[in-house]
């Protein structure tokens, strides 16, 4: 028998995510609507194009919370197929290890909601009439960064509270209070970015430290989660 | 009414059920006698507050102080208690349930010290602010931290209530490691983004601390309160731990074939 190493089992989980999203593109789609929307509402509510200063400050936040909230409808449908086909049971008779099928998941989470910032980011800077005062290609380091502190913990949230009541209502009022830090470093440095008045090196810091800490954390303690009961 | 008991299950009396939530004669009086001692430190705290020497700028405004900081100082402390209850839990969860249990019980108490504790410590900081500041509120780096922890703490509690029976105290305990390992990195974060609220008054360099005069008042109060908590975890504990028992007590009832769990109700 073939030995499988850990990267084989996260790229088998891997690719059946991707290969699923591909013939249905319901994760991307929806949530890239759902962002566009955002984006549409908030130029409602602060007008962008009378304050061009003022948008700078305030699109680096604008931006994550449309991710934030777009990235939320996807995460939580994330495991609602392998609950219906029972993969959680199966993941239990079998010598991989669970945190492959995590990983698995989360890369695809990842991927999903990139996609989704590549089609936006432009979007953002042609509805907002952005101009960029700082090292634009800085924006290619912070968005991996920040998306990937949303999906792992986004991702281990949505099965953690698998099996709750409310399960769609539980995700956000688990993630957002745990992803404060993430998401306070995401928007300075993306808005330290616009502005150029400060370097957001300190940020990029930040989100490395904390999607370092909770990768670990996610990864040690989700097959415990998975074998709840 | 006959039954037929599951073949292999010991179906003892019905009388276990209550016989195992008898308290110990210990607890009967240390009970009541932490109660007692705990009212008389809080009636002092409250004497040494009230008697101690007007602040020089802030005059008798700075008394909530004696009210403010021991709350805010303990509500630092239960995190911890239910951080510890949780690796614990963790850790005995396939070795010894019925401790494991008990230190499900210990952290649901210590959650729940921590949100009353916080939510006092914001409430007397806000009113505190309004008059001291003008403002009840502050995005500074304290008051946000402190915000954050409290947001962290009611988040653990309705994620207990949400989850399904079995899997409450696997979750809870999961997610009380997550936030334990949040609250550092918040500290250090909001403490970049924002640095309104005073520097520490104990521990802050040269110009904290307190004068002589007011060491009493907070000594008291940091003590009484301290009793104050240990007391209502105490008493939550027991409450928990008396449902765990009243659970598993119905669960076997059901399992050895009885149709009577209405009467145990």
């Amino acid at each position: 028998m073939l030995e499988m190493t850990y990267a084989h089992y996260v790229w088998t989980h891997l690719r059946k995510d991707l290969q699923l999203e591909w013939r249905a593109r319901d994760s991307i789609n929806g949530m890239l609507f759902f962002a566009l929307l955002v984006v549409v509402v908030f130029a409602m509510a602060f007008d962008p194009g009378a304050y061009p200063a003022t948008t700078r400050q305030i699109s680096g936040g604008l931006l994550w919370v449309g991710l934030l909230f777009a990235a939320m409808t996807a995460l939580n449908q994330s495991w609602a197929r392998e609950q219906r086909n029972q993969v959680l049971e199966a993941q239990r008779l079998v010598p991989a290890p669970a945190s492959t099928l995590f990983l698995g998941k989360a890369l695809a989470n990842f991927l999903f909601v990139t996609a989704v910032e590549v089609i936006l980011a432009p979007v953002f800077v042609v509805f907002y009439n952005l101009h960029i005062l700082g090292n634009a290609w800085l924006l290619l380091l912070i968005l991996p960064l920040g998306t990937w502190a949303l999906v792992i913990n986004g991702t281990f949230f949505a099965a953690l509270g698998l099996r709750s009541r409310n399960r769609e209502l539980l995700l956000p009022l688990v993630l957002f209070p745990i992803a404060m830090p993430a998401l306070l470093a995401m928007t300075q440095a993306t808005t330290h970015v616009l502005t150029n008045e400060f370097p957001p090196n300190l940020w990029i810091k930040v989100l490395i430290a904390y999607d370092v800490v909770f990768t670990t954390a996610c990864i040690l303690f989700f097959e415990t989660i998975l074998h709840a009961e | 009414m006959l039954r037929t008991p599951i073949s292999g299950v010991d179906r003892r009396p019905r009388t276990i059920k209550y016989s195992v939530v008898k308290r110990s004669s210990t607890m009967q009086w240390f009970g009541p006698l932490w109660l007692v001692l705990t009212f008389v430190a809080l009636g002092i705290g409250l004497y040494e507050a009230a008697t101690a020497p007007r602040e020089a700028t802030m005059g008798d405004l700075y008394r909530v102080f004696f009210y403010h900081f021991p709350h805010t100082i303990l509500s630092f402390v239960w995190p911890y208690v239910n951080c510890f209850a949780s690796l614990a839990y963790l850790f005995l969860r396939d070795r010894n349930k019925q401790r494991a249990q008990a230190a499900d019980a210990l952290a649901v108490a210590s959650a729940e010290a921590t949100v009353l504790y916080a939510s006092i410590g914001l409430a007397t900081g806000m009113l505190w602010g309004r008059a001291a500041w003008g403002i009840w509120w502050a995005w500074d780096a304290r008051l946000t931290t402190y915000l954050l922890l409290w947001l962290l703490y009611v988040s653990y509690l309705i994620v207990r209530r949400f989850s399904a029976g079995g899997q409450t105290a696997l979750i809870a305990a999961v997610l009380a490691i997550f936030a334990a390992v949040d609250i550092p990195i918040c500290f250090e974060s909001i403490r970049w983004w924002r640095t309104q609220h005073p520097a520490p008054v104990f521990g802050g360099g040269e110009d904290a601390g307190i004068d002589k005069s007011m060491v009493p008042a907070v000594l008291w109060n940091v003590g009484a309160w301290l009793m104050w908590g240990l007391l209502i975890i105490g008493v939550r504990y027991v409450v928990e731990r008396r449902k765990q028992r009243f659970q598993d007590a119905t669960a076997m009832d059901f399992l050895n074939g009885g149709d009577d769990t209405a009467e145990a109700a």
